[in-house]
């Protein structure tokens, strides 16, 4: 089932290369934000709190943008059923969420990298920070992934992703961005290990949730 | 595959599927064994497709059973696709990729090794343009680069919707000749309303209702 996995994530890879399906609009979406957001500023310095927000907003949008396509695009070519003759359920989920957890992991190291780049940004626990940025990913991918399979058998695809996908992540972006402030603003562990605790636990019931429910989605 | 139980066995009792309240087909019931074959008939919108996406297991049945034993013993649900071939209208490999790369990447996620890919590009006439994009493809090529999709397995059922629609005439001998193949001992079922398909076939079930 792993290997399986890892041949589909590994396609969609090649496919992206291939076809640049998301990456040119991500790419896009993420220099057009953070230029805004260089010149709306000027020489003004934000609050950590509102650095947080703004880079989590930044996130979860490039996010929605990209992370959708991965059942959306085989749905509408028309590929799926290559897929489902060819592996089990669970293997195509997993593979999915290993390419999306992979995309977010690149996409959000090239915003983060970007923003503390053009503004300053001063980071004072660079290893919370960086627990906090992994642990957000890992939630947000995850939810990502089960909503473009749910999104992907409905007829309008494109507006329902951040609809549906902004309740189910408040939790998650609620607790990064107050762990992401805080680890901006110089915190010990024990400052941010609630934050943290629930983005592990909102990752784990998400991803075992998916497991379960995917069957359903897949075989219509 | 001397005497007792056969190798391979695929029974369908009181099959419906029912698209919300609307009926389709409604309890359709054979058996096939090793060596058997089925047209599925019936006119354009009879429920035949309907019927041979149930049967591969991508879409779920309302009521009645199927079920698939091999070797004696049931075959789960999941793991129908490692036994199941499966030429369908509905089916579409990847555009940006080539021939040869798309059985190799079906080949990767079968977790099966590529020795067979460029023995079924051939069988179905297309080892000289592997190296194309299926962007550039003809219909027909693309119609061949599925039949070699759903061989490339060796699977023990072979499940064929409309198989010779695009092809000329040497594409519809290479699916005579393979479906010819797999009837001698293992499962052959082709939806069809095309006269040569059907007469490839010994048994048949008609989907059109009396009214
Ligand atoms: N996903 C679906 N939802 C609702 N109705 C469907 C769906 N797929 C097929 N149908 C209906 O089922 C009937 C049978 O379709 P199909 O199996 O494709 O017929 P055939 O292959 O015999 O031409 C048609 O009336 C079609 O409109
Ligand atoms: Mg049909």
């Amino acid at each position: 089932m792993i290997k399986q996995a890892f041949a589909i994530c590994k396609k969609d890879f090649s496919s992206e290369i291939r076809t640049r399906y998301a990456i040119n609009a991500l790419l896009m979406f993420i220099i057009v934000v953070i230029s805004i957001i260089k010149f709306s500023l000027g020489e003004e310095k934000l609050s950590s709190e509102m650095n947080a927000g703004i880079l989590w907003i930044i996130i979860f949008f490039a996010a929605s943008n990209g992370l959708s396509r991965v059942f959306v695009s085989e749905e509408e070519r028309g590929t799926s059923l290559a897929i489902k003759l060819s592996a089990e359920a669970k293997s195509v989920l997993l593979g999915k969420l290993i390419f999306n957890t992979s995309l977010t992991f690149i996409i959000n190291f090239f915003i983060i990298f970007l923003y503390i780049i053009i503004t300053d940004l001063k980071i004072s626990s660079i290893g919370l920070f960086l627990i906090t940025i992994i642990l957000g990913n890992f939630g947000l991918s995850s939810v990502m992934t089960i909503i473009a399979a749910l999104i992907s058998k409905a007829s309008s695809k494109g507006t329902l992703y951040p609809v549906l996908s902004f309740p189910l992540l408040l939790p998650l972006l609620l607790a990064s961005i107050s762990a992401t402030w805080l680890s901006i603003e110089g915190t010990a562990f024990s400052g941010i290990s609630g934050e943290l605790q629930i983005m592990v636990s909102y990752t784990i019931v998400v991803i075992t949730a998916s497991f379960l429910l995917f069957d359903l989605i897949w075989n219509d | 595959m001397e005497g007792g139980e056969p190798k391979i066995r695929l029974t369908a009792v009181n099959l419906t599927k029912k698209f919300d309240r609307k009926i389709i087909f409604e309890n359709i019931s054979f058996e096939l064994s090793a060596g058997s074959s089925l047209a599925i008939t019936g006119k354009n919108g009879s429920g035949k497709s309907t019927l041979i996406k149930t049967l591969a297991n991508v879409i779920e049945k309302s009521s009645g059973e199927i079920n698939f034993y091999s070797d004696g013993s049931e075959v789960k649900k999941e793991h129908y696709y490692k036994h199941i071939g499966f030429v369908s209208p509905y089916l579409n490999l990847y555009d940006e990729f080539t021939g040869y790369e798309n059985l190799k990447i079906i080949s990767n996620i079968r977790g099966i090794n590529g020795d067979n890919i460029n023995n079924v590009l051939k069988k179905v006439g297309l080892y000289d343009r592997r190296g194309d994009l299926l962007k550039i493809y003809s219909s027909g090529m693309k119609q061949r680069l599925k039949i070699a999709f759903s061989i490339l397995h060796n699977p023990l059922i072979l499940l064929l919707d409309e198989p010779t629609s695009n092809l000329d005439s040497e594409g519809v001998r290479i699916v005579d000749e393979i479906a010819n193949d797999y009837k001698k001992d293992r499962i052959l079922i082709i939806a069809t309303n095309d006269e040569n398909e059907k007469s490839l076939c010994e048994s048949e079930v008609n989907l059109d209702r009396g009214d």
